[in-house]
């Protein structure tokens, strides 16, 4: 069993007996829903919507080498610099050089996942920089030293009580169980940090290629002002998140809203095709933007499963899961949590390591219907599955199913050993046995019947 | 019509009255019923865990069974999903692609039958009991299968149906996955079942066996005053 | 060693030669290669301008904006006026345009026309920002501001209140007609920013409970002329 299997089963175990906990998250989840299902109505045809946005990114996916140039050749136009990194390391060594370079001291950051994946924080840290979170859960996950728990949601799993305590702990503010006070310290507190930082660090959403310019979706005004005030700003971004057309953002903005948080946009969708130009009164004098693989064309080397380099990071797949909303997001141990995460995990960090992710999954489907970008989640699953069978298939697997299959391929030793099981069923229930044993201790099975179907259709129609 | 029956194999093994049920009722509407005693299991186990090569040989196998059948009919949403969307992409490239699509289009849920194909809501069948359905996840995001089980049970004479909370949450069975996550099927039954058990309805109905068996297993062990019941055995009522 | 970007080309090139299907689609091939072609499936945006403006109004009470229509730019300036006297405003900076100047010449506060000569400490301290805008999309009751409509890029976002005047002609019915349009006035010379604002800002991190005013403004303010 890899590691990051055990752990992940012994997180699952804590986290699916916590009653509490998980009525917290669901409770938490239950204004999403009303508000998705809101703006989904206020959508003409919602699967057309659907169809137009996974068309969008499929184009770019396919001639992913020609969309990136045409994209890099206008940002650079632009006056934009491109940094190019094939993995984690090579990310981070860009992004201190560039530290370095403008002898920065204080960095603001805006929540950006692809820094999470590539453990940008860490980095500059060690490297002696001040760095800050700013979207508010982000901001909150950093003072917990945990990782977020949920990439759009990054704090959900956190009660006021905690955060509240927190803020007294790292800010010395009075406790309050409001929210929104909560949130008003946390808005005093970064404000001046925003106006003192050298560096703001951001991701980017969409890159488009038609015009050179980067978009960037949220709530908060943090990624806003993260742009604005800092001297340099740098953005980490994914190569796959490149886009064609500008108009293309007319039907994945208010899309990402909806499917990701209900609303019909979120508050600030923005793009950034530069540096401050001249004439210009304010924004940063660098822009740099940094193009990360890590992994990413191994993923869309799989033409069974690039259709999930479509995702944009909405988190809808999540907020329907009842996997994520049962074990937790942390349970997942990866940057990306839920059913988008078991399925690109195996391919970013190892399929060996990350399958029992697509094993833990009743393949409901729940996600596939809410992906705005229709990934075939679910059945992706089923496509790791398949592929860490025979990669390196378990003990259990092999004895099981090969023995499952001398058997129903001949009907009369089925017959027969549904007549053992039926009639030992009684005593089995009582014998430790593997997974048997696990399903008994929650649930009862039915009396197994004296006779059995075909036995009884047998009888009837002699 | 001449009906194929698919019997999935647990059905078979455990829970025989469904299968019977199904007959019943398809019998009662005037059509000859047939059961292939060749069959055995779909391959979904082996599928779902992985093992493709195992669920290939089933798969062809279950072509073999049901070869020259008019329409094969089965009592669950999951098992029919297997043959309908499964074997295709399963044999697809295989030379026996062909004959999986052509199998695919003559194979049928329970409820999706007797709606869609044969046009028919009212089986004539009675039950004066309130009763909530649950949506196995093959019927309903596989086999697009919602409105077709309510019509049939808003027919019936004397039922009540209620609908529950968590509505299209899955019931936490996944076949092989109840038992090797069950910590994780456990805390999903208890939501679902949780959410079933507070309808204060008789009976939880589902057109999924495999769903029932987690379902009423959990609702058994908890001691809650609901019983499982799948759609063949109500609509078979007609006393 | 090949550089990275030439590697992560090479890459991507290998990756492609085996092609992955189209996606199943519901309905026809719907993605709009240019603003022009409609997508009758999103959201209304409003057919004539009437329903485009009473979409807009339902969207931003929706979003918790504030919508002041007046008739015209003198009962613009009289609606900011009252406003920074019944907030008690002290100092309001604005981006000096013909639609804002008058607005600020009639606020009995300190003004200051903050793109002028651009200070962000003192932008910190004031209590609002005066802004215009390219464009007002009905559809999702999103304001498009940049950083040549609204005084570059901190004064509609770093101040705790964001007011912006528009001419009612400036409401486009979707997204799409907005991008359009700004790719149309602008051309390959885009504003470094470009930012769609839809509603004051706000956040759900807190047990997913909405707090307006989470890091940009708390309170957004839409005086439409016209």
């Amino acid at each position: 069993m890899s590691d990051s299997k055990a752990i992940f089963l012994k997180d699952a175990t804590v986290n699916a007996a916590d009653g509490d906990q998980r009525a917290f998250i669901r409770k938490a989840l239950g204004g999403y829903y009303v508000n998705r299902d809101l703006q989904k109505a206020r959508y003409r045809d919602w699967e057309r919507a659907r169809d137009a946005a996974s068309l969008a990114k499929w184009s770019a996916v396919n001639d992913l080498a020609n969309v990136l140039e045409k994209f890099t050749a206008n940002f650079e136009r632009n006056g934009g610099v491109v940094h190019w990194a094939r993995d984690a390391a090579e990310a981070r060594a860009i992004i201190l050089k560039i530290a370095k370079d403008a002898d920065a001291k204080a960095i603001v950051k805006s929540k950006c996942m692809t820094s999470e994946e590539i453990h940008l924080n860490e980095a500059l840290e060690k490297a002696g920089y001040g760095v800050v979170e700013s979207d508010l859960g982000e901001f909150i996950q950093q003072l917990r030293g945990e990782a977020p728990y949920h990439f759009v949601f990054p704090c959900m799993h956190v009660k006021r009580e905690a955060i509240s305590e927190l803020f007294t702990k790292h800010l010395g503010t009075a406790p309050t169980d409001s929210p929104e006070e909560l949130t008003m310290i946390a808005r005093r507190h970064l404000r001046q940090l925003y106006v003192d930082a050298d560096i703001g660090i951001t991701g980017a959403n969409f890159l488009v290629a038609e015009t050179g310019q980067i978009s960037i979706t949220e709530n908060e005004g943090n990624a806003r002002l993260t742009a604005a005030l800092p001297r340099i700003h740098i953005a980490l971004s994914g190569i796959e998140k490149v886009v064609s057309h500008l108009d293309d953002l007319s039907v994945l903005l208010p899309m990402l809203a909806t499917a990701g948080a209900g609303q019909p946009m979120t508050c600030y969708n923005t793009l950034y095709s530069g540096p401050r130009k001249k004439g210009e009164c304010d924004g940063p004098e660098e822009f740099h933007l940094v193009l990360l693989d890590n992994a990413r064309t191994r993923l869309l080397a799989d033409p069974e499963q690039r259709d999930a380099l479509h995702c944009i990071r909405c988190g809808a797949c999540l907020n329907v899961c009842p996997i994520f909303k049962n074990i937790g997001g942390l349970a997942y141990g990866t940057t990306y949590q839920g059913p988008i995460g078991s399925v690109i995990t195996p391919h970013l960090r190892g399929l060996k390591q990350w399958n029992h992710l697509s094993g833990a999954s009743s393949l409901c489907g729940a996600c596939t219907d809410a992906c705005p970008v229709r990934i075939d989640l679910h059945h992706h699953l089923l496509h790791n599955r398949r592929n860490a069978a025979k990669e390196s298939p378990t003990l259990f697997d092999r004895v099981f199913h090969h023995g499952f299959n001398f058997v129903i391929k001949r009907p009369w030793l089925f017959a027969t050993g549904g007549r053992i099981f039926r009639a030992t069923l009684p005593l089995l229930q009582k014998l430790p046995l593997p997974y048997m044993g696990a399903w008994m201790k929650t649930r009862d099975l039915p009396k197994a019947p004296a006779s059995s179907f075909r036995d009884q259709w047998k009888n009837d129609h002699a | 019509m001449r009906i194929s029956l698919f019997v999935p194999c647990f059905v078979d093994q455990l829970t025989p009255h469904v299968g019977l049920a199904t007959a019943k009722v398809l019998k009662r509407l005037g059509h000859e019923v047939e059961f292939r005693s060749a069959q055995t299991c779909c391959g979904q186990p082996s599928f779902n865990s992985g093992q493709w090569e195992v669920a290939r040989e089933a798969a062809i196998r279950a072509l073999g069974v049901f070869r020259g059948a008019d329409v094969v009919v089965g009592p669950s949403g999951s098992c029919v999903a297997m043959m309908r969307n499964f074997y295709p992409e399963l044999l697809k490239g295989t030379p026996h692609a062909a004959e999986a699509d052509d199998l695919a289009s003559r194979t049928f849920e329970f409820s999706e039958f007797l709606v869609k194909k044969l046009g028919v809501t009212d089986v004539g069948a009675k039950f004066a009991k309130k009763v909530t359905y649950h949506d196995g996840c093959h019927a309903l995001r596989e086999l697009r299968l919602k409105e077709e089980p309510r019509q049939l049970l808003r027919a019936v004479k004397g039922l009540e149906l209620i609908e529950s909370e968590e509505g299209e949450t899955c019931c936490g069975f996944g076949g092989l996955f109840s038992a090797k996550f069950p910590m994780i099927s456990t805390a999903m039954v208890q939501v679902k079942g949780g959410a079933l058990a507070r309808t204060g309805a008789d009976y939880v109905v589902s057109s999924d066996p495999s769903c029932l068996l987690q379902i009423g297993g959990w609702l058994s062990r908890e001691g809650k005053p609901i019983l499982p019941l799948h759609i063949a055995e109500v609509l078979a009522n007609d006393a | 060693m090949p550089d990275a970007r030439s590697d992560i080309f090479a890459r991507i090139r290998e990756a492609l030669k085996v092609k992955a299907p189209k996606p199943h689609l519901k309905g026809e091939p719907a993605a709009g290669k240019t603003s022009a072609v409609a997508k009758p499936w999103l959201p209304e945006g409003g057919e004539t301008a009437d329903a485009s403006l009473s979409i807009l109004a339902e969207q931003l009470a929706k979003l918790k904006a504030v919508l002041i229509r007046v008739p015209d730019h003198a009962a613009a300036a009289k609606a900011v006026a009252d406003l920074s006297s019944s907030k008690g405003w002290k100092k309001v900076a604005y981006h000096g345009h013909p639609l804002t100047r008058p607005i600020a010449a009639a606020l009995t506060c300190e003004t200051w026309e903050a793109d002028a000569s651009f200070d962000k400490q003192k932008l910190e301290g004031c209590d609002a920002g005066l802004t215009t805008c390219e464009a007002i999309v009905a559809q999702l009751g999103a304001i498009l501001v940049s950083s040549a409509s609204s005084g570059g890029r901190a004064l509609s976002i770093l101040p705790h209140v964001h007011v912006v005047v528009a001419e009612a002609s400036q409401v486009v019915p979707d997204l799409g007609s907005s991008l359009a349009l700004v790719q149309a006035r602008h051309g390959k010379d885009m504003p470094s920013m470009l930012s769609f604002i839809t509603g004051p800002s706000r956040t759900g991190d807190i047990e997913r409970i909405l707090v307006l005013g989470a890091h940009g403004p708390k309170e957004l303010y839409l005086v439409l002329v016209g």
